[in-house]
């Protein structure tokens, strides 16, 4: 069960401001069904561009109704100057706390705050800057670095529990991390999670591992090997030229080819002659 | 607030009768059972009968139990057995929508060398059973499919796949944690070589399970250590727990009529009565082939940890499949595998009875769910009704 605040909880069960406001000035909606959160934010505006009427709708669970339900009465009474400068750390604030997996839900209500806003204004909406990272929900690149400027984010875990990215089939995670170290610069801890590659990568990995490393001191002794196929984690090859009849051969493979493999590719590589 | 408990599923109440049972194992008759006095020997006698118990409930014999500490050990135990008794293997089938235990297993089996093949299902969460024999080969060590699903409640053909399996000599295990207790079970009749099974889900205590063996099944231990369980699981024994998961086994082998005739009916009624007040609402699974007790409805529009927690303040307790209440932000593997669209997956609940649910808790989650479920998608942006 998540640790939700007496604040979080009163505004899930008796949400304020619950509805769309008729006529309204700015109309912001982010999220979708198949995310599992959305949320449709209306207000009306007097001639002061003060806020008079706001109202939400919201799919999702307990912390993203009670972070809209905050978001609103945050808004209340605000002209749209005030208004733009309300980020989700004032809804968290707001709140008393939310659960780090639940900041997505807070970071929800500023977006259709910013999209309201635009809407009002006219401003175009921009089609989505960037190359999308995460394609389970959709995250750029340019929104990952956003989010890693405007806040203490470190890891991929901390990314996916703000703005979603790297939550679902996880292919994006290394792509997340280099974003991480580029931005944070490269003395960030790393997950301590060792990378999951593909068959593909793990075998062109392979593959350059053993021309860079290996392949120039066999020739040197007149040897070559060759990659015949990986299998899980199982590399098989079958050695060539002075390699072939060498009665260190297997030694070389193990305290060598091995060691070279498992310390470049992944550790748990295993080489075998075949 | 008197609490409804619909998540049996989940884990269970303990009987009185098991606790009863239990409580002289820890003050009076606690010896070591491989201890070589008299005083032990109660320790060892009650433990005993608690394995003829559960075999008696699986129709099985007593050497054929290994008892463990949990579902989760006894699925494990299971894989690793078939793996190290056929170290030339590395191939494991499996179904895309087991429990973790076998799920995760598998899936971390199969970065670790070894190679996995997930059965798919159709959208009532039956197995493909044509794609599981076309992925056998030599290279196969074990093919593992639960018996029950613990989110639809639905019931996967296994003495059928068991059969065809041991004409082609493949080793195969059932994880029935669900299904032991709620449905009759006979291992004499069935090609089944190991099954596990938990003993919270059927009213014992949490922190012991069972794994089935049939005779003559190449074993390899798990847990490596003292002579306990024939040498097949090291380690002193839970004796109270396991004492009390005897009773469970002959409580639920005298309720099982029970669990699929009053339970079941408390089960329809319940599920009739929300789809009929609430729409678009639906069930997931198949309603013909399915667990007793168990109803996986999912109401469009709205998310399931909202309904949830809404449920939790009239003191009613259940689960969803829904990715909020999973820690992830993917909804249930299960659903997912199924082809149950986003929409109704996130609003996915699960409710599963027991012999202790009543009538009138029925009719009262049957009165209080749909002005939550109307609430709730009053606020949701697409709900347009």
């Amino acid at each position: 069960m998540w640790e939700y605040t007496d604040k979080v909880r009163e505004h899930f069960l008796n949400p304020r401001n619950v509805g769309v406001v008729e006529n309204a000035d700015g109309v912001g909606e982010v999220g979708s069904l198949s995310c599992g959160d959305a949320l449709k934010l209306t207000f009306k505006v007097d001639e002061n561009e003060r806020i008079t009427d706001v109202k939400f709708q919201t799919f999702g669970c307990a912390s993203a109704i009670a972070s809209s339900s905050a978001l609103t009465e945050l808004l209340k009474g605000k002209t749209l100057e005030e208004a733009e400068k309300i980020t989700n750390d004032d809804i968290v604030t707001y709140l008393g706390g939310l659960p780090k997996e639940k900041m997505h839900c807070s970071v929800m209500g500023q977006e259709a705050l910013g999209k309201a806003i635009a809407c009002y204004r006219g401003t175009p909406i921009e089609e989505k800057e960037g190359e999308i990272v995460c394609e389970c929900f959709g995250v750029t690149d340019v929104e990952i670095r956003n989010a890693l400027t405007a806040h203490p984010l470190n890891v991929v875990e901390d990314i996916t529990n703000y703005i979603k990215a790297g939550g679902g089939c996880g292919k994006c995670h290394e792509r997340i991390q280099e974003l991480i170290d580029e931005v944070k610069g490269k003395d960030v801890p790393k997950e301590e999670k060792p990378q999951k590659l593909t068959t593909i990568q793990k075998i062109r990995m392979i593959e350059e591992t053993l021309q860079r490393e290996i392949q120039p001191s066999l020739k040197k002794d007149g040897g070559d090997i060759e990659l015949v196929d990986v299998n899980g984690n199982q590399v098989q090859v079958r050695l060539r030229g002075a390699c072939s009849t060498c009665k260190a051969a297997q030694i070389t493979l193990k305290d060598f080819v091995e060691k070279k493999l498992r310390e470049f590719v992944a550790a748990e590589l295993i080489v075998e002659e075949v | 607030m008197n609490t409804i408990y619909f998540d049996n599923n989940a884990t269970t109440r303990v009987a009185p009768e098991v606790v009863e049972e239990m409580l002289p194992c820890f003050t009076e008759d606690y010896g070591n059972p491989s201890s070589m006095y008299r005083f032990a020997k109660k320790a060892a006698d009650r433990l005993a009968l608690a394995r003829q118990r559960i075999a008696d409930l699986l129709g099985a014999s007593p050497e054929e139990i290994i008892v463990t500490s949990c579902g989760t050990e006894s699925d494990s135990t299971a894989i690793y057995a078939a793996l190290r008794s056929n170290p030339s293997k590395k191939h494991i089938i499996t179904s895309r929508v087991e429990h973790s235990a076998i799920k995760n297993l598998c899936e971390y089996l199969a970065r670790k060398g070894y190679r996995s093949t997930f059965v798919p299902v159709d959208k009532k969460g039956m197995p493909d059973l044509d794609y599981l024999y076309d992925h056998l080969t030599d290279d196969t060590a074990i093919v593992s499919m639960m018996w029950a699903n613990n989110e639809t409640g639905v019931l996967f053909p296994v003495e059928e796949i068991a059969k065809n399996l041991k004409e082609k000599g493949i080793v195969f295990h059932t994880d029935a944690v669900q299904a032991v207790g709620k449905i009759p079970i006979d291992l004499k009749e069935s090609s089944i070589d190991m099954l596990s099974l938990s003993g919270h889900k059927l009213h014992a205590p949490k922190g012991v399970g069972a794994l089935y063996v049939r005779k003559g099944t190449k074993f390899s231990p798990f847990l490596i250590g003292g002579h306990q369980e024939a040498n097949r699981r090291g380690g002193t024994e839970n004796v109270a727990s396991i004492v009390g998961m005897g009773k469970a086994a002959e409580l639920a082998a005298a309720h099982i009529a029970d669990e699929n005739s009053r339970v079941r009916q408390l089960r329809d009624r319940l599920e009739k009565g929300l789809l009929k007040q609430i729409p678009d609402s639906l069930i997931n699974g198949d309603p013909e082939n399915r667990l007793p007790n168990t109803s996986n409805l999912s109401f469009e529009y709205i998310e399931g940890e909202s309904i949830l927690l809404m449920m939790d303040e009239l003191g009613i307790c259940a689960s969803s499949g829904s990715a909020c209440t999973s820690g992830s932000l993917e909804p249930s593997h299960v659903l997912r595998a199924m082809g149950v669209p986003y929409t109704a997956a996130h609003g996915s609940v699960r409710f599963s009875l027991s012999i202790y649910n009543t009538q009138e808790e029925v009719d009262y989650a049957v009165e209080k769910l749909p002005p939550i479920i109307q609430r709730l998608r009053e606020m949701s942006p697409f709900w347009k009704q």
